[in-house]
Formats: structure tokens, sequence, C-alpha cells
């Protein structure tokens, strides 16, 4: 399968903007307790970006299916749909230049409307619910936009502090053009008490970085009498022009 | 004052957790009928060119504990060193082989199983050669931001000590964390992600 770019642009292949670290989660989180033993402990080696981080595989829309975006009915019984408060939820994937990322795979996984995973590993009390799988893709559009239906996922306990429970959130995994690129976060929403006291989320050092991660209740893009919106805009590192690359040698 | 940059902020990254599975390779975790098969299950077809390796890895914690939740993913360049992605303007990749894979680890055994090709040689910014490697992706519970490291090749020592990336390594004992072991066709490579064996890790 040759890769597709998804757009008419012409290819860019400068390095990627270097991430700040300030800004991401450090690695180790004491509170958040697994990360305890699954944290370098040495310092990260700089590289600044070859060909190798640079590249990366782009996906075409091809590959998509009729209802991978349509989490209420892609593991429905037929006639059937998911149990829970009916959303949307769009937005665009941007990078650090602000342009859109054309082509750009996202990736989504969350809980049923009761917070329950559909994963032999939870064990939570709270029921699955038979036509609800929750997982979905999809692929962005020339200007990076992107829109997905689904139910709003439930808060959980888990087994961190002795009465910890996650805020209601969506996970999202994105890649863009580049492997350097590759990004995974969650989703939260608008006015969840809970995400100012989850150990996860105040992993993040800044308070204006966990709230680029709140997805805005968007009632102009709800459909009435049918599903509330949500709007969430995920932004990816940026890169430099390749004028201002090395040049080999003959190029 | 001075004009603003105006740019953007990357998107802060949390981790992947224990149901990664869920979305990212869902028929793995039993959740079927939704996508006909996990994306990057599988990386080569008969038509690939180039040698078929195996690739065996794992990932311990700092107890020396396999993690049994966490999904890696492998990008590397084609038997002839060109990657399958836009920005490769050195020519074409084998149109049979994207480069990209994705394995979690094993419930049981914490071990991902590739099977792939040898990739071959991507020059650095400055034109010299790199070794052959392949570039890992780590996530799982635990891991805030996703883990950048690389895997070279034990029967490449010529090129490896050629490498520009390698050759940065301050602490040389360090060096052999990226390098996986050869038995016959498979490759064995464990990452440590914490620990007097740490593996190197990559800002890049």
């Amino acid at each position: 399968m040759p890769a597709e770019s998804g757009s008419n642009r012409k290819p860019e292949t400068g390095a990627f903007f270097q991430r700040d670290r300030t800004w991401h989660p450090p690695a180790l989180t004491p509170n958040y307790k697994t990360s305890v033993l699954r944290s370098p402990q040495k310092a990260l080696l700089a590289l600044d970006n070859t060909l190798s981080e640079i590249a990366g595989p782009v996906f075409g829309h091809a590959m998509l299916g009729e209802l991978d975006g349509d989490l209420i009915h892609n593991f429905a019984r037929p006639g059937e749909s998911a149990i829970g408060e009916r959303i949307i939820i769009h937005g665009r994937v941007l990078d650090e230049r602000g342009v859109g990322v054309p082509g750009a795979l996202l990736e989504f996984w969350q809980a049923n409307a009761g917070g329950r995973y559909r994963h032999k590993k939870d064990g939570y009390l709270a029921p699955l619910d038979p036509n609800f799988g929750g997982c979905g893709r999809a692929i962005t559009s020339e200007d990076g936009g992107y829109a997905f239906r689904t139910v709003k996922p439930g808060p959980y306990p888990w087994p961190n502090g002795p009465n910890d429970w996650r805020p209601s959130h969506i996970h999202f995994s994105v890649f863009g053009h580049g492997f350097a690129q590759r990004l995974i976060t969650q989703m939260y929403f608008e006015g969840d008490p809970l995400i100012w006291h989850c150990p996860i989320a105040r992993g993040i050092p800044d308070k204006a970085a966990i709230e680029t991660l709140i997805a805005a209740l968007d009632m102009q893009s709800t459909i009435p009498f049918d599903a509330r919106a949500y709007k969430f805009d995920i932004v990816l590192r940026g890169r430099r022009s390749s004028l201002f690359e090395n040049r080999l040698e003959g190029n | 004052m001075a004009q603003s940059l105006d740019r953007l902020r990357e998107s802060p990254s949390q981790t992947a957790g224990p149901y990664v599975h869920i979305g990212l390779t869902p028929n793995f975790c039993g959740i079927g009928g939704v996508y006909p098969s996990d994306l990057g299950a599988a990386m080569v077809n008969d038509k690939t060119r180039g040698d078929r390796i195996g690739l065996r890895i794992r990932v311990l914690d700092g107890t020396g504990t396999p993690l049994k939740d966490a999904l890696i993913e492998i990008w590397q360049a084609d038997a002839d060193g060109l990657y399958n992605s836009p920005a490769e303007l050195r020519g074409t990749a084998d149109p049979n082989f994207i480069g990209w894979g994705r394995c979690p680890t094993d419930m049981d055994t914490g071990l991902c199983t590739f099977d792939t090709i040898k990739p071959g040689r991507v020059p650095f910014a400055d034109g010299r050669l790199m070794a052959p490697h392949i570039t890992l992706w780590i996530v799982a519970r635990g891991i805030n931001l996703g883990l950048h490291t690389r895997l070279y090749f034990s029967d490449e020592e010529k090129a490896n000590a050629q490498d520009p990336i390698l050759a940065r390594i301050e602490h040389r004992i360090r060096v052999p964390t990226l390098i996986a072991e050869r038995t016959g066709d498979i490759y064995v490579f464990d990452v440590h992600l914490q620990g007097e064996k740490e593996t190197v890790f990559f800002d890049s």
C-alpha cells in the first residue's frame, strides 16, 4: 500500500520544533503511582531530527469503514444503539504554527456511559453495554477537521489512592506527518469537577496546559433533539522550513 | 515589546492507560467486528523486498518486571533505506512495505513480536550514513509521554561504530542498551525503563 499524502500540498521535510517538556507531564509524577517504576531516571539524549523522525506513516481515507466514526452504532446490534448521553466531538488538528494538519489519523477509545471499559482487565462492577465497544477512528480533512459521534463516558474508580476517580475522558491517539509528532492524550469535559482531583490530569504542571485538554460544550454544533456537541482541537508539533535545513551534497 | 511569535502550544501528552488496546488493537482484546484487522499487525507480504527478520521486544520496569500492558510502535526504512512517507524525497520506497508496525505486549509473557525486514541505511543530516536502525515508540499505563528509542543490530558492528547518533552517547557503557542481539533471524531487545541497565531514550 503506497503512502497517500491526504493533501495536494507539497510535502514538508523540515525538522520539528523542539518539544517543551516543561509543558508536558514529567515522566515521574509520584501521585500517579504507576509512574514511579516506569519513569526513566537518566536524562534523555537530545537529538535534532533526522529523516527517521521527520518521516512518518500516512494513512489514506480508504482504510476507514462507514461506522468507524460512530461509536453509538459501530458495535451495536442491528437497529439498536449504545445507551448514554449522545454527543458529537469535533474539532481540528493543527500544528504549532496554527496550520491545519490534513490526513492525520485519529484513534479514540473510552469507557461506556457507566464508566466500564470493554476489556478483560476492567473489573469495575458497573455493567457493560452490549451495544457499545468503545473504539473509533477518523482521518482529518484538508483543513485538519474531524468529527465523531459517541456517548459521554462515565467517571470510574481506579486503584491509585484509596478513593481516586478518573474524570470522564476520551483517549486520543494522533499521527501527524512525521513520527516525532506521534502523540497520545486524553480529552476531558467542560465543567467536570473531577479533573482537578485527578493525579493523571494534574501530572501536567501548568493549569493552563490542563485547560487545553478540556473540550468546550458547543451548543451551535448541537443537533436539536439528537446529540449535544463538544469542540476539541489538538495541536501537534510545528516544523521548521526546509530552507533552514542543511542541504546534502548535490541536493 | 516585539511582535508576537503567534504560535500555539503542543497539546500536552497523557498516559495511554491500561486499556490502550481498546482503541489501538481492538481485535487483540476481543472487540471484534469494528475493524477488519488491527492496524500495524502485519508488516510484510510475499512481495516485500529484503531479508526477513523477527524482533522479540520486552519492556521492563524499575524492578525488572516485564510490562504486560504496554504498546510498541516501530518505524523503519525499507531494504534500500527509503521511508514510505511523503517526506521521503530521495526515491520511492517499496510499495509493499509501509515501514510501520504496532504490537501490544503479550498479556501473559510481556513479549512483542514483529515480523519485518532488515532496514537499509538512511543518511544523517550531513549526508553520512547512519547504521541500520528501527525507531521505537513506547506507551503504557504509568508512562506520561511516549518514550522514543532506537533498535540497532548486533551483527552491524562496523556500521554501528560509525553511527553519528551512537557516537553521541557520552557514557559508552550505555551504547549496548540500544543494540538487539541476533540469534538466527531473530533479534532480541529488552527495553529497561529505569535502573542500572536503563535504555537510552531520546528527546528528538
